[in-house]
């Protein structure tokens, strides 16, 4: 079946439940955090979030008590220091405890790969002698049968629904992206239910260099959402905006002043448009 | 960019500028190098805009050979993209470039070091109720393991440079010989630490890193007092090369752009 053209808000409120797994996936390109936005007013529950890299949109999640566990590679804020939210959750369970499983990107990737396959484990060579192997149940090992090498296994992921940002649509729900693409494709084909979000619909694909198309039927929703990436960036669309992710530090790092943000620029919108209205004119002097 | 030639000012240099320029003069001619995120990324680029235009900057990002005119501050930022040679997906470049061996070398930074050049960034304290969470492994365990050498750049400290790591996120060199041997068929591992006092080099004879070469105006003294083990002092230490003009002036270009970018 074809994906269907939603409102972010239906799309989240039909696909996203209470406890559900799901991953907002985004290599500091095409970063969904108007979805993430969306999850928070709903108030969405106890979810499990996977993300290679979760930056800002995880940060936020965390800190509004939205998650219990978190599957993750690499938690930073890039350029600009921590995830205090996240440091927070693991240091002081504040607001509440997060159970966390990690693992190395390599390792991340090839558990996508994995599952997108649909088989139940991936292999790579990596986490030989690392704490990262004795401390985690989910990485073991396996001899090949061919060659007797000692190689490493990590299972596939159970996820519920993805939500990945793309440039462009088409009039049939066919999605494009381009520029850096990340681990997005893995993540649709790897999850129950997705749902894109895209800067514009198109009569008809223009070929990009490095472009990459997921058909139709393998997506949900499709949610026009312009600059919903913001503050990452959708290349040929928008600039990221690396005043936001240096300005976060300081928002972040106290617990009141990331209530107070949170509640001003999310809770008290009520979509994305509004959310980017409201930020201040230097930040949104980047957008426009 | 500024002429050499303009400049009259006498040469000085912060700690972390000279940290920068001795880390980029470890890549040289047609190195395919691994970039990681912050410190190494600005010697990366400063060798590629000096001394190494042939270097190849591969980032996890998925960007092969890209070729930044600036400092990005994160290792996915468009400046990577539109310039590479290539994109690709993430799942790609951890399998089909990194784990297959096409990178010659791994440049990491860390939050912590050991004499072996094995390195923490995960948790300062338990691992359970750590004092200090950090960020995690992201690509380092395999880069360590995956390329034909890796070069570490980080501040020298007490702190950082420790007896025994917290958690170790990615293997430097291990003692068990048997360990040693196997790591060594798929790369050799970290081989130079390049700090803000000195630059250290492995030894196979010990299996530990060695202070081979002191920055100008720092003493043995300087470096055992922040360092938290009994370093080896290489027998023949030399004296770094202090930063030259076109050194210094191609990495202030980059810095302010940087800082142009927030």
């Amino acid at each position: 079946m074809n994906a269907r053209f939603l409102t972010l808000a239906d799309a989240i409120a039909e696909f996203v439940h209470d406890g559900d797994t799901v991953a907002l996936e985004g290599f500091t390109h095409l970063i969904p955090f108007a979805a993430g936005h969306e999850i928070i007013r709903q108030g969405r529950r106890d979810l499990t979030l996977v993300r290679m890299t979760p930056d800002i949109i995880y940060d936020q999640l965390i800190g509004m008590g939205c998650v219990k566990k978190l599957i993750f590679s690499w938690a930073g804020n890039p350029g600009a220091g921590s995830l205090h939210r996240f440091r927070d959750a693991v240091e002081y369970a504040y607001p509440q405890p997060l159970e966390i499983e990690e693992h190395s990107h390599a390792g991340m990737a090839a558990r996508y790969q994995a599952t997108a396959s649909g088989l139940p484990f991936g292999v790579l060579r990596g986490y030989a002698g690392t704490d990262l192997a004795r401390r985690s149940p989910t990485i073991r090992w396996i001899t090949c049968p061919f060659t007797g090498e000692e190689l490493a296994a990590v299972p596939s992921l159970s996820i519920d629904v993805s939500v990945i940002c793309a440039q462009q649509a088409d009039r049939q729900g066919n999605v494009m992206m381009w520029g850096i693409t990340g681990v997005q494709k893995e993540a649709v084909l790897s999850a129950k239910r997705s749902v894109v979000l895209v800067e514009e619909i198109v009569d008809a694909f223009t070929p990009h260099v490095n472009g990459i198309v997921l058909p139709s039927w393998t997506i949900d929703a499709v949610v026009v959402v312009p600059s919903g990436s913001f503050p990452s960036y959708s290349e040929d669309y928008s600039e990221r905006s690396n005043e936001f992710y240096a300005r976060w530090e300081a928002v972040s790092r106290d617990r009141e002043a990331f209530e107070a943000w949170m509640n001003v620029h999310v809770l008290e919108t009520s979509n994305h448009e509004e959310f980017l209205k409201s930020l201040a004119p230097s930040l949104a002097s980047r957008y426009d | 960019m500024t002429k050499v030639s303009q400049l009259e000012t006498p040469l000085e240099w912060t700690s972390d500028e000279i940290m920068t320029v001795v880390a980029a003069r470890e890549l040289t001619g047609e190195m395919v190098c691994f970039v990681g995120i912050g410190l190494p990324s600005r010697a990366a680029i400063l060798a590629r805009s000096t001394h190494a235009p042939n270097v190849t900057l591969v980032y996890e990002s998925g960007c092969i050979g890209a070729k930044p005119d600036r400092v990005p501050p994160s290792i996915g930022d468009g400046v990577l993209s539109r310039t590479a040679d290539a994109v690709v997906s993430v799942p790609e470049i951890f399998s089909y470039w990194l784990q297959a061996g096409r990178i010659d070398v791994g440049f990491l930074g860390a939050a912590q070091v050991d004499k072996r050049g094995n390195i923490n960034t995960t948790v300062v304290g338990d691992y359970d109720r750590p004092n200090v969470r950090l960020p995690g492994a992201g690509g380092a365990p395999e880069i360590t393991t995956s390329c034909g050498k890796v070069i570490i750049t980080l501040r020298h400290s007490a702190r950082a440079f420790v007896e025994k790591l917290d958690f170790v996120t990615s293997v430097g060199h291990v003692e068990d010989e048997g360990l040693e041997q196997q790591r060594e068929q798929h790369g050799r591992g970290p081989q130079v630490i390049v700090t803000d006092l000195c630059v250290l080099r492995y030894q196979p004879s010990s299996r530990e890193f060695a202070v081979t070469s002191l920055h100008p105006g720092v003493t043995v003294d300087d470096v055992l007092a922040k360092t938290g083990w009994p370093v080896i002092i290489s027998d023949e230490l030399q004296a770094t090369a202090p930063p030259t003009q076109e050194e210094l002036v191609a990495l202030r270009g980059f810095v302010a752009t940087l800082d142009e970018q927030r």
